[in-house]
């Protein structure tokens, strides 16, 4: 007990110290920093931190400069739950970035969310995050807005009159995407002519293909990860299959040019970012990560990027008292309305409904990118 | 499509008694059920990948640099594991955990090397050119492997049926005490069928990785659950049986797809196996316990 008012006592000593940085405004970011999600939560940091730079760089929010208070949640539910109590009560963040997963943001932004916390996904796609409640947030868009614009786009160049669809049925990344392709050729009364599945770690596709084939498709719909979507791309030119094939996000990597060298033309995807999108910001974005970091971004990075000029955006209308639970509600009811232009294009919210029907968290409103791959290259479709 | 079909299920045929070869052999003289052979074939296909992005070397070349490591890895494989084992007469189910474990230490230290991520090869003439008749399409890299998968189990026949050194592998394969008194060098031939088989492995991993633009760390699981199939199928130990339990296996997934669905295949496919098991539990040319190889 006693060791604990010292303790105590040194916080708040501490927190005397630091109170030069009232001036500041604090913002928390849990990501996955290391681990297997690391591959995400590192260019997301990158991202939030280039904005960051930017941001405080041309005076900051109304003279103050954000500070970032970055925790690594490894991409683990336990651990997003743990980082979120700590930036949200010890830290006493504003808002918070994170978590990385669609599985943590499951465990923890009900946490958030019961602290009355902005929390602001930038890379959650799946269904249900942001019907946890009305703090929650999200700017990255899901496959269920990207696949139907994809296959439109698609229909429209190809002028294709029926598809086949290949996927795989024992992954729950594949198999959702099987069922949003579903949904849309559903809605744009498109007829299937066969419906193959595959297994995790199948190398042959040659029977199913031959079966695609025979059945006279215009093209081959296909949720798949590029491990397996690449090899049957490869398979079906070898059975001289020219159709093109439309994917899902699985497919959209740029591993696929190496994986099907010299067979990877004439595959669709969507993106909510593309490296070739010309818009200025989108230009200006590359450039200035490039020189920061000699490489290039991704989509990930991007959407990141982005997210942080949403918050400064909402920011600059919020009037700070320093009364935090206060400050936290009216960044809250600020943010709905931002509009931008970024790195990913034009952006607003659209509130969502929670299992209720009570309206919930937001969502992006975003167009997706259709691209069409020709001679190794991602070429953009308007 | 019915006539691609049979050249699909033909190729695939041969993909899997290919594997299934060498892992038929360990089991055939040193009766032990060697799951570490789908960590060889992985091995086999990292290795002639290496060869080929590291040291440029020729297809041809990668081969050989495959069998090369692959087969110093089998000899490694009897003279630490197996050898020991025998020596101190180690009950049947020792070194098959022992190769469990062999197989997930492989796997790890590649994926540390070479990381999770699918790698293929250049793209190879072999591989993208072929055979056109008739709308049937047919690859030199299929019609490689179906050549080779036949070649090979001519080229053990013969070495088991006709040479000296087969005659005293069938001898050890029927009883390792006689052999012993008889004065052939039992440990010897032990150890080389380890390094035969797990080269046979190898070469298996670079053609299948050539046909299915694939090398991952886990290649080898998926094939060895279908070898092992293959091989009970065509009765433990046999080498005949390897190749016909592959074309088999081969024509039952593809067939499955064609005919009844790709959802079903699997379902098909085992379903047949055990089927056919139950009227021959021996497999198609075991000869219930008697002698192997």
């Amino acid at each position: 007990m006693k060791l604990a008012k010292i303790l105590l006592v040194a916080l708040s000593v501490v927190g005397a110290f630091s109170n030069p940085a009232a001036a500041q405004i604090k913002i928390g970011v849990a990501e996955a920093l290391t681990g297997n999600a690391a591959q995400y939560g590192v260019p997301i940091r990158k991202g939030f931190e280039l904005a960051l730079g930017e941001i405080n760089g041309s005076g900051g929010i109304n003279g103050k400069k954000i500070e970032l208070v970055i925790e690594d949640e490894q991409g683990k539910k336990e651990e997003a739950i743990n980082v979120f109590k700590k930036l949200i009560f010890q830290d006493k963040v504003l808002m918070l970035f994170g978590p990385t997963l669609s599985n943590s943001a499951q465990a923890s932004d009900p946490v958030a969310q019961g602290a009355k916390v902005v929390v602001f996904g930038t890379s959650n796609t799946a269904d249900g995050i942001t019907s946890i409640g009305n703090y929650v947030f999200r700017n990255s868009v899901t496959e269920a807005d990207i696949l139907p614009v994809t296959l439109k786009v698609a229909a429209q160049k190809t002028g294709l009159k029926k598809v086949a669809v290949l996927y795989g049925n024992d992954d729950i990344f594949t198999k959702s995407g099987y069922d949003n392709f579903k949904k849309a050729l559903d809605t744009l009364k498109i007829p299937v002519t066969t419906t193959e599945t595959f297994a995790k770690g199948d190398v042959d596709f040659k029977p199913q293909l031959t079966k695609i084939k025979s059945s006279n498709p215009d093209a081959i719909v296909m949720s798949a990860l590029v491990a397996e979507g690449a090899p049957a791309m490869v398979q079906a030119r070898q059975l001289g299959i020219t159709l093109p094939f439309i994917g899902g996000n699985g497919m959209n990597s740029p591993k696929v040019f190496d994986l099907a060298k010299d067979n990877s033309d004439n595959l669709w995807v969507g993106s909510p970012w593309s490296s070739e999108n010309p818009v200025e910001e989108n230009k200006r974005f590359i450039a200035a990560f490039q020189k920061a970091h000699g490489a290039l971004p991704d989509q990930f990075a991007a959407q990141a990027y982005d997210a942080m000029y949403i918050v400064a955006q909402a920011l600059k209308k919020v009037k700070l008292t320093g009364k935090l639970e206060a400050d936290r509600t009216a960044l809250r009811n600020a943010l709905p309305a931002v509009q931008i232009n970024g790195a990913t294009g034009a952006f607003k919210f659209r509130q969502v409904q929670d299992k209720d029907g009570k309206p919930a968290g937001y969502d992006a409103v975003q167009t997706a990118i259709v691209m069409v791959t020709k001679g190794n290259q991602y070429v953009i479709q308007k | 499509m019915l006539a691609q079909q049979l050249v699909n299920a033909i190729s695939l045929g041969g993909v899997y008694a290919l594997f299934a070869l060498g892992f038929t052999l360990i089991f055939g003289v040193l009766n032990v059920v060697n799951l570490a052979h789908g960590a060889m074939f992985m091995l086999g296909a990292y290795t002639a990948l290496q060869a080929v992005l590291l040291f440029k070397l020729p297809l041809v070349l990668a081969v050989g640099a495959a069998i090369v490591v692959t087969a110093a890895a089998g000899w490694l494989l009897d003279r630490l594991i197996f050898a020991p084992l025998r020596a101190r007469q180690a009950p049947h189910l020792a070194p098959m955990i022992a190769t469990i474990g062999l197989a997930i230490s492989l796997n790890s230290t590649i994926q540390g090397i070479f990381g999770a991520e699918n790698l293929r090869f250049p793209p190879h003439g072999l591989a993208a050119e072929g055979l056109q008749l008739a709308g049937v399409q047919i690859t030199w890299l299929e019609l490689q492997i179906i050549f080779l998968a036949f070649l090979l189990m001519a080229v053990l026949l013969w070495w088991l049926m006709r040479t000296r050194m087969g005659c005293a592998l069938r001898a050890l394969a029927e009883s390792r005490k006689a052999a012993a008194l008889l004065g052939i060098d039992v440990e010897g031939l032990f150890r080389m069928t380890s390094v035969v088989a797990a080269a046979l492995g190898g070469v298996a991993g670079v053609l299948i990785a050539l046909y299915t633009n694939a090398v991952f760390p886990q290649m080898g699981q998926p094939m060895l659950h279908k070898g092992i199939a293959v091989v009970i199928l065509g009765g433990m130990g046999d080498i005949r049986g390897a190749l016909l339990g592959g074309f088999f296996l081969g024509c039952a997934e593809v067939f499955s797809i064609a005919y009844i669905g790709s959802s079903m295949r699997d379902a098909v496919a085992f379903g047949l196996l055990f089927a056919i098991l139950l009227l021959r539990p021996q497999g198609l040319f075991g000869k219930a316990a008697q002698r192997r190889a």
